[in-house]
């Protein structure tokens, strides 16, 4: 019975410490030190917040950098991969109309040269990061969509590029939201 | 010995007959892995009468599925046989012996004392203090201790050892076994113990077993062995509706042929014929174990306990040196030595001689018939020879030679002490004095066993230490301990010093293990964890102990360390090489279980085997042949080297371990040649 | 495969090691009580504790005594952060108002969390509030790792102890493994990652209007510290429904590497403090290079299905590494060795669907769940080890004809009788279950990929609610009542039936003499020990699983080579 008492009692101060205080401090840490990545790195058009660069955003519309399919539709709050088995016909269906998808939209490309990357769906659904070959791929239909030159794209996409860590971890790739940002900064620029 | 070791073939026809009757799943019971191979073998039975039993029958194994069933229920009979068979066998030989000893007990007639007359009564009725007599010609009755009378007995129906042993009133060598045979003279003995207690009753249970208890190694091992059996009984029993909701179609008989395959049976079938088998090592080699426990502490022992006479050194002290004093040489010393030893029969005394005779001087007795040999006392603690011309000639002890030379008002040489510190070395020395004149020491010296020294080191690379006990001071306890070879000693050792000893040790932690005869080493003997008595040794010796040696060889020690040894690693090989089988199993049953099915998995029968039921009753024919191939090995013991326990293990595991995975691998494919050759099955893979 | 690849799996565990030998030390320093570095740091807030809990820190306890305290303690636990997630809608700290946990889901997210397994069958995101993650979810990632390192110190201070009863008091060590061990290192770690650029406030959800046009709800939260002790605690429970695949709970490589440190650190830290009690420096050098060698090859084969990519996508052309499931920052390499790790070390965090894995590349972290030893998580992996090392010992003595000794202490009938009712308990667990599952519509109607890999599905479930890694074949619709009671369950008795027996084994062995050590003793920390103990936890655990993932990952990957 004391034992009882005591595991209760060691559960409610425990509790508080380590359920309450940890975080709540931590919270606070993150207030003082991280201003910005503890709030959730998030992304302002002017003042108004408009995604986080860590979350890939739906960017329909051929004039927007596109991220990586979205086995949730890109519902923020609803993360989550397709769960599809490497042997399973819904993999392949899904492929298979995601590969229409791209080529539709980027007639520049063929079959042979899509990355998985941009036709298998990613593990969060939010994926934020594109291949660096992938953005280059989709630069004819952005310019295209938006009159700016390759060019200039190129550019762009060239100085966003985030090359594997002690060149060893990751692979050359862009982020997205970070992409379309810059995009949309200078479309407003240009009064467009 | 010889009708021991003797294998004959009435042992094996009988085991035949026994191993049937050990079916019976009362008895089987106790043996788990092996009883679930009959539970295994009763639903096959079921389903080759039937073969729709159990509704699941796959089409695919429809053609000859009685024959089939028929077959793997024929196997898995055999299995168990082969396993009943190996118990049998091994409790075989106890089982004849038994019935010799037996009958002898049955024969045992005994005259008592009652109201002061001899009376005769059959042995078994005879109650502990009777008193007996006993004559020349018959049977000791019981067991018991001489009152009266002395006498040659011959032990050799216990023994085996023809040599006649004298036995007699008090000291240590009036204990008397019961079926042993007074060859001449009376004895009175008094009775020790009640019927069904005797050595002779202890010995009959032994070797029949009929007592036999699991050891706890052994009783460990069984629940392991359990253990996996229960996991292999879950792998089975879960795969039917898995595989079902798969799609694929188990055929109930190929599925109890791969859990009897998966079960260790090897090493359950011959388990109980290995300990038996170890017990059965121990009585050959002569010594009588109380419990198979002991035999398995015997494999443990840390520290071995050995008195120094007779275990280490022969039990006399030999003449190896003759040193002069100033004045003399050492053939002067010699001579005088020899001829005061002439008549001197103690093994010292010819030793002296024996020693004169290499340096070429040999008096001869008829020489000297006339002169008067002087017998060693523990009075004057000396011993030579008078010439009929007077002179003198002695022998003794160092203080009381100085002691008598002194009083002849002789001169006793300064170096005297110096010569005589050095014989003490590791020896005695005896002072040699002709009349009042002391010529110099006879350096006695004790002899360690030829080969001692090697059989220590053997122990020490198996991990045991040494220790001799001897009532000898500390420099010559040094001596001896450094030339056997022994990790330490303890000097001037009273009786309570071996208890002390030996508890020291086992707060340690340490695994005690000694040997002893006399009354005063009981104690010692019950308080070791294996203690060995000498046959010829006293009654509460012998009660005290484990185990009896009936050679009464203390240095059998080492042997008892081997077996017990040999009999746990016989069992860990027999068992490590029962579960390596099991790989090689599973490549042959697995694809043919399901690549009806899942042809794709037709990719695992990586031995090529000819069809899916040739590949699953290969595999089971093997399991059930290795059990027979390993019975020798199983009675025999795993050949022991001592060498670390490291290297043992890599050398068993290599054997027994990669041996277990190679060997089904080629057996199983050997055995699914000769089934596709015979043409008995037939039918290919699937895929 | 690439040179690069290989290297890059190299160094991540090669720092792991590197980071676990001195934390190893600290750890035998903190338990052992004598010498405790920062004593005069941690020991105020501790007297606080004990004072407020009513502990008496001086009582030894014996092995039913300290038993009973862990149940209880553990049962307490349980039933608060049940409470908590019924009742989460009315309590503070909810901003995106989230409503109370229905019955099934607590009892299977409450069990899941205090046996350390962390297995969800719920979306943080949607299911839990604020609090919850922090009060229910956070707390229990912190006691129930501090529950298995205390069991396991347990064993250890038995195996040292001479013919006595103690094994030390529960209280003490549950509180010391948790504010001198975890609660430091999850501060580092959270702030580390904070700074890196995971989340850690307050705030509510965003709705924001993207700029593609639309809306989209940006969930946040305190989620470092929660991320930290995840990891650290050998947890896996993420914030978010992705885990760790999530961008806010695992940003970039570097948040990788953190957390691939953070859930292998500790266990590999008690091989270390593990053989400083049992007074054999080498055997942690030992277990460190077997079972990280097992790690690194387990990665290697991830490694190599995932890049040589899926060949039915090849056929489309589609050239490449299997991206299906995964995420573009990690690159391949630290993938599979996330996949490897998570599950040698039974965590549980992913940072790829594992569901989506090549066959192979999935079977990987099936089978280190199902060896469940290869370090294995927070304390309750090390007894995992110990209890197969009692195994191998036993055998092993056998084979050198004396009767075993594990460390000095011999190894004899109850103790093989209590080491073989562990070991029995992981397949039974896992297979019984899954055969129920394969039997019932109940059980079938969730699997959601067609065929063998839906088998896998079912079987990964429990082999990882087993051995309480919490990772799944994320397809599986686990959020039924069927699923919710029969993970629950097996998720307790995969944790309390071993530490019951290891906790027995403990006390009976600490009431053992210790065998000094002879030529004739069977070392055990020797490498060629090492490699007979692995060989016979591979040979087990191959013996028992093999025709189930021979109906699963291999069956599928055989069909899916014949196939293309």
């Amino acid at each position: 019975m004391i034992n009882l008492l005591r595991a209760i009692r060691f559960t409610f101060a425990s509790a508080f410490v380590l359920g309450l205080l940890y975080p709540l401090f931590g919270c606070l840490i993150g207030w003082l030190l991280f201003p910005f990545s503890s709030q959730g790195s998030l992304m302002k058009a002017g003042r108004e917040i408009v995604g986080s660069y860590l979350i890939a955003a739906p960017y329909k519309g051929p004039e927007w950098f596109a991220p990586r399919p979205s086995a949730v539709n890109y519902n923020g709050d609803g993360s989550g991969g397709s769960n599809d088995a490497p042997t399973s016909p819904a993999l392949l269906q899904e492929v298979q109309a995601n590969m229409r998808d791209v080529l539709k939209a980027n007639p520049s490309l063929s079959a042979q040269n899509i990355s998985p990357s941009m036709v298998e769906s990613s593990a969060s659904g939010l994926d934020p990061d594109i291949e660096f070959q992938d953005a280059l791929d989709q630069i004819p239909r952005i310019a295209k969509a938006t009159g700016m030159s390759e060019a200039w794209l190129r550019h762009l996409v060239e100085s966003h590029v985030i090359e594997p860590r002690l060149g060893l971890y990751g692979v050359p790739m862009v982020n997205v939201n970070e992409l379309n940002h810059a995009l949309a900064q200078a479309r407003k620029g240009n009064g467009s | 010995m010889e009708k021991r070791r003797s294998w004959s073939k009435a042992i094996a026809g009988r085991a035949v007959v026994d191993a049937l009757v050990k079916f019976d799943p009362r008895v089987l019971v106790r043996n788990p892995v092996m009883f679930v191979v009959e539970i295994g073998a009763v639903i096959t039975l079921l389903l080759t009468i039937q073969p729709s039993l159990f509704g699941i029958q796959s089409t695919g194994y429809q053609a000859g599925a009685r024959f089939y069933n028929g077959v793997v229920t024929l196997i898995l009979l055999i299995t168990i046989w082969f396993g009943n068979f190996a118990e049998a066998l091994a409790e075989g030989r106890g089982k004849a012996q038994a019935e010799t000893l037996r009958r002898t007990k049955a024969e045992l007639m005994a005259y008592v004392k009652r109201d002061d007359q001899w009376e005769k009564i059959p042995a078994s009725a005879l109650r502990r203090g009777d008193i007996v007599r006993v004559q020349a010609g018959e049977l000791i009755p019981a067991d018991g201790e001489v009152l009266e009378g002395i006498g040659s007995v011959d032990e050799s129906a216990i023994t085996g050892e023809s040599a006649p042993v004298i036995r007699g009133a008090g000291g240590d060598f009036s204990s008397v076994t019961a079926g042993t045979k007074l060859l001449s003279d009376e004895l009175i003995v008094r009775v020790t113990a009640n019927p069904g207690e005797t050595f002779l009753d202890r010995m009959i249970h032994l070797v029949e077993g009929a007592k036999r208890q699991k050891t706890p190694n052994e009783i460990a091992l069984t629940v392991l062995l359990a253990g996996l059996t229960l996991i292999f009984l879950i792998v089975i029993v879960c795969l039917p509706p898995v595989a079902q909701a798969l799609g694929v179609r188990v055929d109930i008989t190929s599925l109890v042929a791969l859990f009897v395959c998966l079960i260790p049976t090897t090493i359950g079938a011959l388990l109980s014929a290995i300990g038996i088998a170890g017990m059965d090592r121990l009585i050959r080699f002569n010594i009588i174990a109380k419990s198979g426990r002991a035999v398995e502490a015997a494999g443990d022992i840390d520290t071995l306990i050995l008195d120094k006479t007779g275990t280490i050194t022969i039990g006399n002290r030999l003449a190896y040196a003759f040193l002069p004093v100033q004045g003399h040489d050492e053939r002067e010393l010699a001579a005088v030595a020899s001829l005061c030893s002439l008549f001197d029969e103690t093994p010292e005394g010819r030793s002296v001689v024996e020693l004169a005779k290499q340096m070429g001087i040999e008096y001869r007795r008829e020489d000297y018939a006339r002169a008067r040999n002087v017998e060693f006392s523990a009075e004057t603690r000396m011993s030579g020879l008078d010439l009929p011309d007077g002179t003198r000639i002695r022998k003794g002890a160092a203080d009381a030679m100085k002691r008598y030379v002194e009083a002849q008002n002789g001169r006793v040489p300064s170096d005297l002490d110096e010569k005589v510190e050095n014989a003490r070395e590791g020896g005695t020395p005896l002072v040699v004095v002709e009349n009042d004149e002391v010529y110099g020491v006879i350096y006695l010296k004790d002899i360690v066993k030829p080969g001692i020294r090697e059989r220590f080191a053997e122990l020490r690379k198996m991990g045991i230490r040494t220790i001799m006990c001897t009532g000898d001071n500390a420099l010559t306890a040094a001596t001896i301990a450094r030339e056997a070879g022994v990790d330490d000693f303890v000097a001037e050792a009273k009786p309570e010093d071996k208890i002390r000893l030996i508890h020291r040790e086992q707060e340690a932690g340490r695994l005690v293990a000694m040997s002893g005869d006399g009354t005063n080493d009981a104690p010692a003997l019950a308080q070791a964890d294996v203690g060995l008595a000498m046959q010829s040794g006293t009654q509460a010796a012998k009660e005290a102990a484990n185990m009896v040696d009936l050679d009464s060889d203390p240095t059998k020690l080492l042997e008892v360390v081997a077996i017990g040894k040999q009999l746990l690693i016989t069992r860990g090989a027999i068992t490590t090489f029962s579960i390596a089988n099991d790989v090689a199993k599973y490549f042959a049953i697995i694809p043919a279980l399901f690549s009806a099915f899942i042809p794709e998995l037709g990719a695992l029968n990586i031995m090529h085997l000819e069809s899916p039921r040739s590949a699953i009753l290969s595999a089971l024919i093997f399991n059930a042949v290795i059990i027979p191939i390993l019975i020798p090995l199983a009675m025999r013991g795993v050949k022991y080297q001592p060498q670390s326990a490291m290297r043992l293990l890599m050398r068993n595991l290599s054997i027994y371990g990669v041996g277990g995975v190679i060997a089904p691998f080629v057996g199983i494919k050997i055995i699914d040649l000769a089934l596709t050759a015979a043409h008995f099955i037939g039918g290919g893979f699937s895929s | 495969m690439t040179f690069s690849g290989v290297l890059a799996i190299t160094l991540v565990l090669a720092v792991t090691v590197a980071l676990a030998v001195p934390l190893g030390r600290y750890m035998y320093q903190v338990f052992d009580g004598e010498q405790v570095p920062f004593d005069r740091v941690f020991r105020p807030f501790e007297r606080v504790l004990y004072c407020v809990t009513g502990i008496r820190p001086e009582v030894e306890m014996d092995w039913k005594a300290y038993l009973r305290a862990l149940m209880l303690s553990n049962a307490a636990m349980g039933v608060f952060a049940y409470v908590i997630l019924r009742i989460q809608a009315w309590l503070p700290l909810n901003p995106a108002h989230i409503g109370p946990m229905p019955p099934y889901l607590a009892f299977n997210t409450a069990v899941s969390f205090l046996t350390n397994t962390n297995w969800q069958n719920y979306a943080g995101e949607q299911s839990l509030s604020y609090l919850s993650q922090m009060i229910a979810i956070t707390f229990l990632q912190f006691t129930s790792a501090a529950t298995g390192i205390a069991a396991c110190i347990a064993f250890l201070r038995g195996m040292r102890s001479r013919q006595a009863n103690a094994l030390g008091n529960f209280w003490v060590d549950l509180t010391r493994a948790l504010l001198r061990v975890l609660l430091p290192l999850a501060f580092v770690w959270s702030i580390a990652l904070m700074a890196l650029g995971v989340p850690e406030t307050l705030g509510g959800y965003v709705t924001v209007h993207v700029l593609g046009g639309g809306t989209q709800i940006i969930p946040r939260g305190p989620v470092a510290t929660l991320e930290a002790i995840k990891q650290l605690g050998t947890n896996g429970g993420g914030f978010f429904n992705a885990n760790s695949a999530h961008p806010f709970e695992d940003p970039n490589v570097w948040t990788c590497m953190l957390e691939i440190w953070a859930m292998s650190l500790i266990p590999t830290a008690f091989v270390f403090t593990a053989a400083r009690f049992l007074n054999a420096p080498k055997l942690g050098w030992v277990l460190c290079a077997f079972l990280t060698a097992l790690v690194f090859l387990g990665a290697l084969v991830v490694y190599h299905a995932e890049a040589a990519g899926n060949p039915l996508l090849a056929k489309l052309g589609i050239h490449g590494p299997n991206m299906e499931g995964k995420e573009v920052r990690f690159g391949i390499p630290l993938t599979s060795t996330f996949v490897a790790v998570t599950t040698a070390y039974t965590t549980g965090a992913v940072n790829a669907m594992h569901d989506s894995l090549m066959p192979l590349g999935g079977m990987v972290p099936l089978v280190l769940m199902m060896l469940n030893c290869v370090f294995g998580g927070d304390g309750a992996g090390m007894l995992n080890i110990l209890m197969f090392f009692i195994i191998t010992v036993f055998i092993c003595g056998l084979m050198v004809g004396r009767t075993p000794e594990f460390f000095g202490k011999k190894i004899e009938s109850r103790e093989v009788k209590l080491a073989t009712a562990a070991m029995l308990v992981h397949p039974f667990v896992i297979l019984i279950p899954t055969a129920i599952a394969m039997a019932t519509p109940a059980g079938r109607s969730s699997i959601a990929n067609p065929s063998l890999h839906g088998f896998s599905e079912v079987l990964y479930a429990f082999t990882s609610a087993a051995a309480n890694n919490g990772s799944a074949f994320a397809g599986l619709n686990g959020n039924t009542p069927f699923y919710n009671l029969m993970l629950g369950l097996v998720m307790l008795f995969g944790r309390y039936i071993s530490i019951i027996a290891m906790i027995a084994i403990a006390g009976s062995l600490a009431a053992k003499n210790i065998v000094p050590v002879s030529e004739g003793t069977l070392r055990a920390d020797t490498f060629s020990f090492g490699a007979v103990f692995v060989a016979i936890v591979l040979i087990v655990g191959a013996l028992t699983f093999f025709p189930y993932v021979a109906l699963g990952p291999i069956g599928e990957s055989l069909q899916l080579a014949l196939r293309s």
